[in-house]
């Protein structure tokens, strides 16, 4: 199955997410079942089918270049887990 | 092309690609309706939708696509009629969304190119691409020991990127397309171009190869080199990297580095882009944009004159050489000055003096060509007053002087200074005779054939007038004076 | 005088407030009380007693002074905590934003402000509105006010939506709002018997409603009759100028469509329905809503749609890979809960492991897997090649027929034993009749028809074309009428 240990620590770093081993298994059990089930997609012709991506009617949705916000700062902070002189913060990034 | 770097195994060559981030001149955000203006307080050009808020949704800026669209057309590019936005997706402090909205699959503007003068002659550069995306948010490490801060002000301000093609062999070059670059955007109005303040960025794509060699190496990506200087200097660094590496038995990786302008070197850096995966899709908030040709020709219609067109005509209309027409249209703030100057002016004139003594003057005093303290005007009417005879190019020298310290217009200094060429024949003649009179030695000798004995006197003529003769004239009347004897 | 104010329908209640012969104050307060006893059901996560109160002082003062008063003025509702309600804790039945209080107020929820409703609080759900039983909320289950055969409360509520069609059920409000991404409202109205319609895509504004797959996810009302899901939709749908994909379509009174005849409409009956995962008792209220319709004067028609099986997989791999990228933005930086780590990423990994559920986890996991490289082609796109097809599934259907007319899910409720020891895949299977429309983006109405032989309600659905719910409106009041199905939840009964 393409879905192993490997591809869910990838994956599950591109997500931002990490859980100890014993989850692992179940998690990589459950994503291998719904796969399978995924499978009988590759039985569709899909020849010269184009993919859908919205099927929303509207067309060229834009706005007008106009500020209408204006200060939100502490607004913006109110629900901030940390943050201090009106920054956002987070543990040290490194370059 | 002829640029090459001699190893000790054999020459290489460079191939070079740019990858420049424009921001957009706009008074809002790419998708939000907050303030994109630089400079402001922390966090406060900044909407619920920059932040992503749960809930918020993004709606694009239709000055932006403009923008995109004038941009694309003075980069000689394709307009996309269909385009659409695509979300990259990774995680990091300053892109809140934990995506960025940008165009992978369908660009808005194509393939283009943009001409580039350097000293081994004229090319086309080719653009790969132009696509529409969302600045980041800046972080700032210096507040705090263990903590960094975040800042949403640049967060969702509209971004071009224009992605040139491998096509560039030399710093020169590089620096020659980005300047170029930079004159398109300025005189389109598009973006300021302003790479100090970061409003214009640029990646370095290098790799090096023998001379003969076809195919490409791998090539390493250079980031956030912040100047023309500075491009420059860093192709030729890493390049100069890559082919002592090569030399000395060892391959490069496909990798990103930093350019450390401190220390002329580049470095590799240490944590982000460790081989990313993206995962770019078609962001489904966001519909296609669909132009309609009339939409693209009215813009076209439009367009200010580009300075590739204005480059012909100073060429062809004005008879200056590739090299001054080029340096002169780079910038549209130098273009307007120089052809305001030459109004009624002979412009190959003008331009050696705006090429020559005003930018001499300015790059001495650090003054842009919008602080300069001579106008326009003031340097045309100098050009004038030289042309008709009124001061010898020798005074012009000094009375520029002046107006670099004064701001007054020339006729002026001139009447001021009493620097008028002096034209009254019977004056210079009587000047010639006393000077004739007391050096009757030397006219001996001219009378014996040493002609070369003629430009001492009219060096004496010059100085006895303190330059206030016009030169051609006290060389006329010298003769006939000495006829006279 | 009527005896029981939380038996009301919208309708009713606002032909008795128009005559004042209640006040919208006696009206929130008997939700209100009826609320207060209602523990045993948790159906609401954030109850807001005091505002609905004062707010239907406002109101009942704003309609005896004559002044201009909304449509729907006085008449007290819930909103799923996917909403984002201004001043009001919006959590999205999750742990990573249980302490969010929005600065804003979603479109939607506006609107229906404006048409004068009252809020009486906010509604559970499945965490970000993932899963079909509200068995993932952080705040614990919601009860179907149905009981099982012993007289438990011991049967899911369906879901997403869970909470609004529990609370609509059990007298807890009169109409709640509901949201559909493969199903979230249709599936929960037909396990409590109650009305729902997912609109057609971009019928109402996604703006300020907690995203879960952005081109799936429509707003819709949960009520208890046909013409009540007309009256809220009226007030929720419309043009919105901050969300791109919402349609500049005007809205119409969508209860002159309820007029009763439906003479020479088609109706069509699709094929592929009739699966192996179709329960025969739901199989046998079919029969019965077909025939409905035939006495009726509807024509019956029965029609193909050949891509119906594949429309769960291709919902799951869009809705999962959408989900992804949406739910990054939970990152514990700017407005949800946070658990420290020494690195950026450590901060990360540990806010978003401890902020999501296992089914929020499960699916970010599959959706970040199938946009990864090397998979992308083989099952997003291929993905979204197939959703074409299903899309073209309706438009050919919809040549033929002016509606169609299928089951709503395959079962009755669902205990919750039953569910735990599901695997997902098989959860997932109570989507399968919902998720056709929901990928082509057609209307649907779920509408409670009959009961089952354990006593549980079974609801049917009417799926019309894009933006042409009048259709659907028109259809399903006839089967209401037709059906007339008045069995109380038990927990109504008492």
């Amino acid at each position: 199955m393409s879905f192993n240990e490997k591809t869910l620590k990838n994956v599950a770093n591109l997500a931002r997410l990490r859980f100890p081993e014993e989850q692992e298994a179940k998690f990589m059990q459950d994503i291998n079942g719904i796969l399978t089930w995924v499978e009988e997609l590759k039985e569709v012709d899909v020849t010269n089918v184009e993919p859908l991506v919205s099927v929303s009617p509207r067309k060229n949705a834009v706005r007008p270049d106009v500020v209408t916000v204006g200060e939100l700062q502490k607004e913006l902070m109110a629900n901030a887990p940390e943050s201090a002189h009106g920054f956002y913060v987070v543990p040290k990034m490194v370059e | 092309m002829t640029y090459t770097i001699e190893g000790k195994t054999s020459d290489w060559e460079l191939v070079i690609g740019l990858e420049v981030h424009c921001q957009i001149i706009s008074k809002s955000k790419v998708f939000s309706p907050s303030s994109a203006v630089f400079g402001a307080e922390q966090n406060t050009h900044v909407s619920f939708i920059d932040a992503a808020f749960p809930g918020m949704l993004p709606v694009v800026n239709e000055k932006c696509i403009e923008q995109c669209v004038k941009t694309g057309m003075g980069l000689n590019a394709v307009i996309n009629k269909y385009s659409r936005f695509d979300r990259k997706n990774y995680f990091y402090a300053d892109l809140p969304q934990g995506y960025q909205i940008s165009q992978l699959y369908h660009p808005i503007v194509g393939e283009g190119y943009i001409e580039v003068t350097t000293s081994e002659g004229t090319r086309k550069i080719g653009v790969e691409r132009l696509h529409l995306e969302q600045d980041a948010a800046k972080s700032i490490h210096d507040m705090s020991p263990n903590a960094s801060f975040i800042d949403l002000n640049r967060c969702g301000v509209g971004l071009m990127e224009i992605v040139s093609k491998p096509d560039m062999h030399s710093p020169e070059e590089a620096g020659e397309y980005l300047r170029q670059l930079r004159a398109i955007v300025r005189a389109l109005e598009t973006c300021d171009g302003n790479m100090d303040e970061g409003s214009m960025r640029c990646d370095v794509n290098i790799s090096v190869r023998p001379v003969g060699e076809t195919t490409l190496r791998n090539r390493v990506e250079v980031k956030n080199v912040n100047s023309v200087r500075f491009v420059m200097q860093a192709i030729e660094i890493e390049a100069k990297r890559q082919i002592d590496i090569y030399e000395n038995g060892g391959t490069i990786d496909q990798q990103t580095r930093l350019f450390d302008s401190v220390n002329l070197e580049t470095r590799a850096m240490r944590s982000k882009e460790n081989a990313n995966d993206y995962r770019y899709f078609p962001d489904p908030d966001l519909l296609p944009v669909i132009l309609t040709d009339e939409y693209i020709e009215n813009i076209r219609q439009n367009l200010p004159e580009l300075p590739e067109a204005k480059k012909k005509r100073y060429i062809e209309t004005m008879g200056l050489t590739p090299y001054d027409a080029s340096v002169l249209t780079a910038d549209k703030e130098i273009s307007h000055y120089f052809e305001t100057a030459c109004q009624g002016q002979d412009a190959k004139k003008v331009a050696n003096w705006v090429m020559g003594d005003l930018f001499g003057y300015l790059n001495k005093s650090n003054l842009t060509i919008v602080q300069s303290p001579v106008s326009a005007e003031n340097l045309g009417a100098l050009v004038g007053l030289i042309g008709d005879g009124t001061i010898s190019g020798k005074i012009a020298k000094e009375v520029f002087e002046i107006m670099t310290q004064t701001g007054k217009s020339p006729a002026v200094i001139v009447e001021e200074k009493g620097l008028k060429q002096v034209s009254d024949t019977g004056a210079i003649e009587s000047l010639i005779a006393d000077i004739l009179a007391q050096n009757m030695d030397k006219v001996a000798e001219i009378k014996a054939g040493k002609d070369k004995l003629k430009g001492w006197f009219v060096g004496q003529i010059m100085k006895a007038s303190q330059g206030k003769v016009n030169p051609a004239l006290a060389n006329q009347l010298l003769d006939k004076k000495l006829s006279e004897l | 005088m009527v005896s029981k104010l939380t038996d009301l329908t919208i309708s009713e209640a606002l032909d008795l407030l128009d005559k004042k012969e209640i006040s919208s104050v006696e009206l929130t307060q008997a939700h209100l009380t009826e609320m207060e006893r209602s523990t045993v059901l948790n159906a609401y996560i954030t109850p807001t007693p005091e505002l609905a109160l004062k707010t239907a002082e406002e109101s009942d003062k704003k309609r005896l002074s004559g002044e201009k008063i909304g449509r729907l003025e006085g008449i007290p509702i819930a909103n799923k905590d996917l909403y984002c309600t201004q001043g009001i804790r919006t959590t999205a039945a999750s742990k990573i934003l249980s302490e969010f209080v929005p600065p804003y107020e979603s479109t939607v929820t506006q609107q229906l402000k404006d048409a004068g409703t009252i809020m009486l609080g906010k509604v559970n759900t499945d965490q970000f509105a993932m899963g079909g039983s509200t068995m993932t909320s952080y705040f614990g289950v919601t009860k179907n006010p149905w009981t099982d055969e012993n007289g438990h409360y011991n049967l899911v509520p369906g879901g997403s939506s869970g909470g609004s069609a529990a609370a609509v059920a059990a007298g807890l409000c009169m109409g709640a709002t509901g949201s559909d991404t493969g199903g979230s409202i249709r599936q929960p109205a037909s396990f409590c018997g109650i009305t729902g319609i997912k609109p057609t895509y971009g019928r109402c504004s996604r703006y300020g409603i907690v995203a879960f797959a952005s081109s799936l996810d429509q707003a819709g009302p949960m009520a208890r009759s046909v013409k009540d899901c007309a009256l809220m939709l009226r007030e929720m749908a419309g043009f919105d100028e901050k969300d791109s994909t919402v349609a500049d379509i005007a809205v119409p009174d969508f209860t002159q469509a309820l007029t009763g005849d439906i003479r020479g409409k088609k109706i069509g009956i699709p094929r592929e329905y009739r699966s192996k995962d179709l329960n025969p008792q739901v199989a046998a209220v079919w029969d019965k809503g077909i025939a409905f319709l035939k006495n009726a004067g509807a024509e019956i028609v029965e029609i193909s749609m050949p891509h119906t099986k594949y429309a769960l997989p291709v919902y799951y791999i869009i809705a999962c890979a959408e989900a992804s990228s949406n739910l990054a933005r939970y990152d514990g930086v700017r407005y949800t809960t946070r658990v420290n780590g020494k690195t950026l990423n450590e901060m990360y990994e540990n806010t978003r492991t401890d902020g999501f559920g296992p089914e929020v986890i499960r699916r970010i996991l599959l959706g970040t897997f199938v946009l990864s490289a090397g998979f992308y082609d083989a099952y997003y796109i291929r993905a979204q090649r197939v959703r074409r097809l299903i899309y073209n599934d309706f438009i050919e259907a919809f040549k033929q027929v002016d509606a169609i007319l299928a089951p709503a899910a395959p079962t009755t409720a669902l205990s919750y034993d039953e569910m735990k020891n599901m695997k997902p895949v098989d959860t997932y299977l109570g989507d399968v009749f919902t998720t056709p429309s929901s990928l082509a983006g057609v209307p649907a109405l779920a509408l409670p028809i009959g009961l089952a032989d354990n006593g549980l309600p079974v609801g049917l659905q009417v799926i019309g074309k894009h933006f042409d719910e009048n259709t659907v409106f028109q259809v399903a009041h006839v089967l209401e009428t037709q059906a007339q199905f008045d069995k109380k939840p038990h927990y109504v009964k008492g």
